[in-house]
C-alpha cells in the first residue's frame, strides 16, 4: 500500500537536501515549468510571426501586450466586462441551475428522459450562431437576448452531462446504500450527487466554455456592446494590437474562471482528489 | 466430514429451531432464463455457511435474495423468522467489488450504515474505531480507499458491515479481487472474527479450498438453473494452526470429493 504516500515523501525529500534545494524545486515543479515554456514558445512564434510581417492587420506579440496593459489600467476593460458578464452570469447561473436540476431529473426517471432529453439533444447538435438572429426577431437586443444566447448554448451541454452522470452511477454504490437501509433522499444526496459529480461538473465546465461563446456571438451578432464592442471598434478604426488584446483578455478570462471552477470542484466535492 | 444431501431435504417439513436464515421455495426467472430452480435452505445461527458452485449457478442471485436487494420470483426468506421484503437491519452485506465511496475516508465509509440510520458522529465514529481496529486497519482512519490494497479495502468493507451489528453477515466473494497472499491472511482473519462475533455468516465463493478451509456448511449449487447439489459439513478441526489445517488430511480429502462433485459442470 502507501504508493502515492511514498512517492509523496520521496518528492519533498528530493526538495529538502538543502544545497541543491533549488534544482529540486525546479524539479517539483516541472510540469508548471513546461506549460510556461510552451506559452512563451507560443509568444515567440507570435512575435516573429508579427514582425515578418504576415498581414498588415496582424500586430506583434509585444504591441498586444502594450495595447493589453494600456486597456488594463484606463479602464476600458473594466467598463467593457462590466457589461458582457451581466448576461453571461445571469445565463450561467440559470444554465447551471436549471441544467443540472434537470439532468438528475432525466437521470432518476425514465418519463423524464423521454419528455426532455430529444430537446436537448437537438439543442445541443443545432448551430447556434444561427439561431440569434432568430432570437433578436423576438426579443430585441437587450440583456434579454443575450441571456437567452447564452442559456442556448450552455444549458444542453450541461443538462445532458448531468443526466448521463447519473444514469451511470456505480450500481453497487447504490446496492450498498439500500443495503444499508438508506432513504430514497439520502440514497440521491449521499451517494448518487458525490459519485455523479466530476461528470456534472464536467458538464459545467462545458457549459461555461459554451457561455463564453454563447456571450461573444451575442455581442457580435446582435449589438456590439462590452467586450464584443471593444472588437468590433478597434477592427474599424484598424487599431489592431487593441483588438487583439481585446481577444486575448476574453480568451484569459474564459481560462481563469474554468480553473477556478475546477479547483472549487476538487475541494468542495472530491476532497480524495486533494491528496494524490 | 458429513455430507447430509439427504438431512437438508427433510428439514423442509420441520424447520430447525435454530436456523437464523430459513429459504422456502426460492425461484427465479430473469425474462427467459431460470437462475434458481426452488432451492431449500436453513442456515444455522452463528455458523458460516458457504455457497459455491460453477460461475453462473446463482449463488450471487441467491446471496441478493436474501439481503433483500432483488426480489425472488417466487418462495420466500425468513430471517430470524421473519419474512423479507427488503434490506433490513438484522442483514448486512459485504460486495465483491467492495463498494466503497472513493470520495469519503475510511473511518466515514466503515460509519456509513450508522450514519444512514441517523446515528451523532461521535457515536458512530467510535463505533467505526472499534470495528478499524478488529479488522487491523488502525492508523488508516483517515486514508481514502484509492491510497488502499484491495485486501485493506476488503477489510474495511468487512469493518462497515460489522459496524451495524447486524445478525447476518452476507459476503458476496469477498475475497474474489484480492489477490492470493492477502486473501490467505484475510481467511485466517475472517474465521477469528467469525469467533469473535458471534454471527451468522451466508458467505459466497467459487474457490473450493476457500470454501472448506472456512466453512461450518458448503452447500453446493449446481450450474443453471441453480439447485442444491449437495451440502456437507466439513468437520476439521479449527483449533488447530491455519498451516496444519490446509495440510489436514480431511481437509484435503473435502476438497477432493467437491471437486469431484463439480467437475461435470466445468466445459
Amino acid at each position: 500500500m502507501s504508493a502515492p504516500a511514498h512517492a509523496n515523501g520521496s518528492r519533498r525529500a528530493i526538495s529538502g537536501t538543502g544545497a541543491s534545494s533549488f534544482w529540486g524545486k525546479l524539479l517539483e515543479h516541472r510540469t508548471a515549468l513546461w506549460r510556461a515554456a510552451s506559452i512563451a514558445l507560443f509568444f515567440l512564434v507570435w512575435e516573429i510571426a508579427g514582425r515578418i510581417p504576415i498581414s498588415f492587420a496582424f500586430p506583434t506579440f509585444l504591441e498586444t501586450l502594450r495595447a493589453f496593459l494600456t486597456m488594463l489600467f484606463n479602464g476600458a476593460f473594466v467598463a467593457a466586462y462590466a457589461e458582457t458578464l451581466q448576461p453571461l452570469v445571469i445565463g450561467i447561473t440559470i444554465s447551471a441551475v436549471l441544467g443540472v436540476g434537470l439532468g438528475i431529473l432525466m437521470g432518476l426517471s425514465r418519463f423524464a428522459e423521454w419528455l426532455v432529453a430529444p430537446v436537448f439533444i437537438v439543442l445541443q447538435a443545432a448551430p447556434m450562431a444561427a439561431l440569434i438572429p432568430l432570437i433578436t426577431f423576438v426579443y430585441g437586443i437587450g440583456l434579454m437576448s443575450k441571456t437567452l444566447a447564452v442559456v442556448m448554448l450552455a444549458l444542453p451541454v450541461i443538462a445532458l452531462n448531468g443526466y448521463k452522470a447519473v444514469r451511470n452511477t456505480n450500481p453497487s454504490l447504490v446496492d450498498m446504500c439500500r443495503s444499508f437501509q438508506g432513504s430514497w433522499w439520502q440514497r440521491i444526496v449521499k451517494i448518487i450527487l458525490p459519485d455523479a459529480s466530476p461528470i456534472i461538473f464536467a458538464g459545467l465546465r462545458l457549459g461555461l466554455a459554451a457561455g463564453f461563446i454563447g456571450v461573444i456571438l451575442a455581442e457580435l451578432l446582435i449589438t456590439p456592446t462590452g467586450i464584443g464592442d471593444l472588437i468590433t471598434y478597434h477592427r474599424s478604426v484598424a487599431d489592431y494590437p487593441e483588438m487583439y488584446a481585446a481577444v486575448v483578455s476574453i480568451i484569459l478570462v474564459s481560462t481563469l474562471t474554468l480553473s477556478a471552477l475546477e479547483a472549487f470542484e476538487v475541494r468542495v466535492l472530491r476532497p480524495e482528489k486533494r491528496k494524490g | 466430514m458429513r455430507n447430509i444431501t439427504a438431512a437438508a431435504t427433510t428439514a423442509v417439513e420441520t424447520p430447525s429451531p435454530d436456523a437464523a436464515v430459513e429459504v422456502r421455495g426460492i425461484c427465479k426467472m430473469y425474462a427467459d432464463m431460470e437462475a434458481l430452480r426452488s432451492i431449500d435452505l436453513d442456515f444455522p445461527a452463528g455458523k458460516l455457511t458457504t455457497l459455491l458452485g460453477p460461475s453462473g449457478c446463482g449463488k450471487t442471485t441467491l446471496l441478493k435474495i436474501i439481503a433483500g436487494l432483488i426480489p425472488a420470483t417466487s418462495g420466500e426468506v425468513r430471517v430470524n423468522g421473519v419474512a423479507v421484503t427488503g434490506p433490513g437491519p438484522e442483514r448486512a452485506f459485504v460486495f465483491q467489488d467492495f463498494a466503497l465511496m472513493p470520495w469519503a475516508t475510511v473511518m466515514r465509509n466503515v460509519a456509513f450504515g450508522l450514519e444512514l440510520k441517523g446515528m451523532g458522529k461521535a457515536e458512530r465514529q467510535a463505533i467505526a474505531r472499534k470495528y478499524i481496529a478488529e479488522v487491523g486497519l488502525s492508523g488508516f482512519e483517515e486514508k481514502y480507499p484509492h491510497e488502499l490494497s484491495g485486501g485493506m479495502r476488503q477489510r474495511v468493507g468487512l469493518a462497515r458491515a460489522f459496524a451495524v451489528n447486524a445478525d447476518v453477515l452476507l459476503l458476496d466473494e469477498p475475497f474474489s479481487a484480492v489477490d492470493e497472499q492477502n486473501r490467505r491472511k484475510f481467511q485466517e482473519d475472517l474465521l477469528r472474527l467469525v469467533d469473535l462475533e458471534k454471527k451468522t455468516f451466508i458467505f459466497v465463493t467459487h474457490s473450493i479450498e476457500e470454501a472448506v478451509y472456512c466453512s461450518d456448511r458448503i452447500v453446493i449449487l449446481s450450474r443453471r438453473p441453480g439447485r442444491v447439489a449437495q451440502i456437507i459439513e466439513p468437520e476439521i478441526d479449527r483449533t488447530a494452526s491455519p498451516d496444519a489445517i490446509r495440510r489436514d488430511q480431511g481437509y484435503l480429502d473435502t476438497v477432493e470429493e467437491i471437486w469431484q462433485g463439480l467437475k461435470r459442470y466445468v466445459d
